[in-house]
């Protein structure tokens, strides 16, 4: 089995730290990352059969959609392989290598894939990548500012203690991010209907809570 | 889940035709019941065709005493509508009702009764308020659009464009949903409309249903006490782990007396 190529290998053909990074991608760059990320393709494939069933064994017909796309995640523009049974999470952990976003249930039930789409949340278990190409999705690595500054829905979320286990915590940030951008100071009852997708196995649901109204409150 | 093609429809006719091109084509609404069915490979069509990118099928608008609800306009958008919420609260708080807040931002009215999952909520709404489903070749009446178990009226590749709802003089929906999914075990649909009463009962049955001794009795007197005695027969409806038949017939006269009670 070839060596599994690394996350760096997927993008470090973008500068990150620049402001204009993606005016500047060259052609080269674009081509070089998308036969990088299409390598992790290869060998996430065994991941995607492990955990969903998602399978490439058929090669795409004449007149299908075109697989190599441009996302808009995270303020940055990613070109990716994408498959057309693909879902979002799929492609934000495993070609992305963003893994921030869980996969747990892998059927809508859970929340712990949660992202926001246009600042609205979405299972991105549930979404096919293609069907949000040109919209701004947001993962968990993508709260922080530049400087470092944690969003105020993380930082409350350390302050108050809010996850246990930590596993689905990503998820609980994501809606709790989302309900804030509407509704900037909810009721703990309207907090606890905007995170009622969110499952938490340890039953942290109080804490979370708490953070959520914590983050209301400073923001 | 086996290989698809993929395909981004820009409108109805667009959708129609690709799907009459494919071998063996599904629509795509919000994803939130054919993906999970995907992934557990109980299906295999050839090409999922998105009508996400349809604008004409999304929107809310009131008229001339109806609610119109574009196909693809998501359960979040209709309990959030100023428009829904005055025109027909029971409505509005029907959508609110759904899944949870990632499913009603994906989740749409026109998958959902195009579905006709027997405990999806929207079906009461659609029968209990004698509502019109609009398809691409015509319009059909609530009562004759849900036929069975995961059955319509919809011919292949037929499209529902929209759902107009007259506004009743009063509804509520009360449903005893499962704690974990939220779906419906037992949904009761309560509207006293200008052609009468209507009762229908969603997640008790293969399919949503209405009591026409239900109705008869609120027509002779509009109360909770009018229907306490009715005892609903168990033969056809749904026994789970979640339920039983016989608790579900109970549950038709406690939700239903519910409803009435918040008609009044």
């Amino acid at each position: 089995m070839a060596p599994e190529p690394t996350i760096e290998q997927t993008t470090e053909g973008i500068p990150l730290d620049s402001p204009d990074s993606n005016d500047r991608v060259a052609r080269r760059t674009f081509i070089k990352s998308v036969i990088a990320s299409g390598a992790v393709a290869s060998s996430g494939g065994l991941m995607l059969v492990g955990l969903s069933g998602c399978s490439e064994d058929a090669a795409p017909a004449a007149g299908s959609v075109e697989r190599l796309v441009t996302l808009r995640v995270n303020g940055r523009d990613r070109p990716v392989d994408v498959l057309p049974n693909e879902t979002l999470a799929m492609t934000l952990r495993y070609k992305l290598g963003l893994t921030g976003t869980k996969l747990s249930c892998d059927r809508g039930e859970c929340g712990a894939c949660t992202v926001t789409i246009d600042d609205v949340a979405h299972n991105s278990c549930s979404t096919l990548t293609h069907s949000v190409r040109g919209r701004a999705v947001t993962t968990i690595e993508g709260l922080e500012q530049p400087d470092g500054t944690l969003h105020p829905v993380q930082q409350a979320m350390i302050d108050e203690l809010g996850p246990q286990c930590g596993f689905c915590t990503p998820g609980q940030i994501m809606s709790g991010v989302a309900l804030l951008k509407t509704n900037p100071s909810p009721t703990r009852e309207e907090a606890r209907q905007a995170m009622a997708g969110n499952l938490c196995r340890c039953g942290a649901y109080d804490h979370y809570l708490n953070s959520i109204m914590r983050a209301a409150r400073t923001t | 889940m086996y290989a698809f093609e993929y395909r981004k429809a820009a409108s109805t006719e667009d959708a129609e035709s690709g799907f009459t091109a494919a071998d063996d084509a599904s629509f795509l609404a919000g994803g939130m019941t054919i993906l999970p069915t995907l992934k557990q490979r109980l299906a295999q069509p050839s090409d999922l065709i998105d009508l996400s990118g349809i604008e004409s099928l999304s929107g809310i608008s009131v008229e001339g005493g109806t609610v119109t609800i574009g196909a693809m306009t998501c359960h979040a958008d209709v309990a959030a509508s100023a428009d829904v919420q005055s025109a027909i609260p029971a409505l509005a708080a029907l959508a609110n009702l759904i899944g949870d807040p990632q499913v009603r931002n994906r989740g749409t009215i026109g998958g959902s009764i195009a579905n006709n999952d027997p405990a999806a909520d929207y079906p009461g709404a659609v029968v209990g308020l004698n509502a019109t489903v609009h398809t691409t070749k015509r319009e059909i009446a609530a009562d004759d659009f849900f036929i069975g178990l995961f059955e319509t009226a919809l011919d292949e590749g037929e499209l529902i464009t929209k759902v107009v709802f007259p506004v009743p003089e009063k509804a509520a929906y009360r449903k005893f949903p499962n704690p974990a999914s939220r779906y419906a075990i037992v949904g009761a649909f309560v509207a006293k409309t200008s052609d009468g009463i209507r009762v229908a009962i969603t997640g008790a049955g293969p399919t949503v249903f209405r009591v026409t001794e239900m109705e008869a009795d609120l027509s002779e007197s509009f109360s909770a006490d009018a229907i306490k005695d009715i005892a609903i027969p168990q033969d056809d409806l749904n026994s789970d782990l979640h339920a039983s038949a016989e608790y579900r017939a109970h549950l038709i006269g406690v939700m239903a007396s519910r409803a009435v009670g918040d008609c009044s």
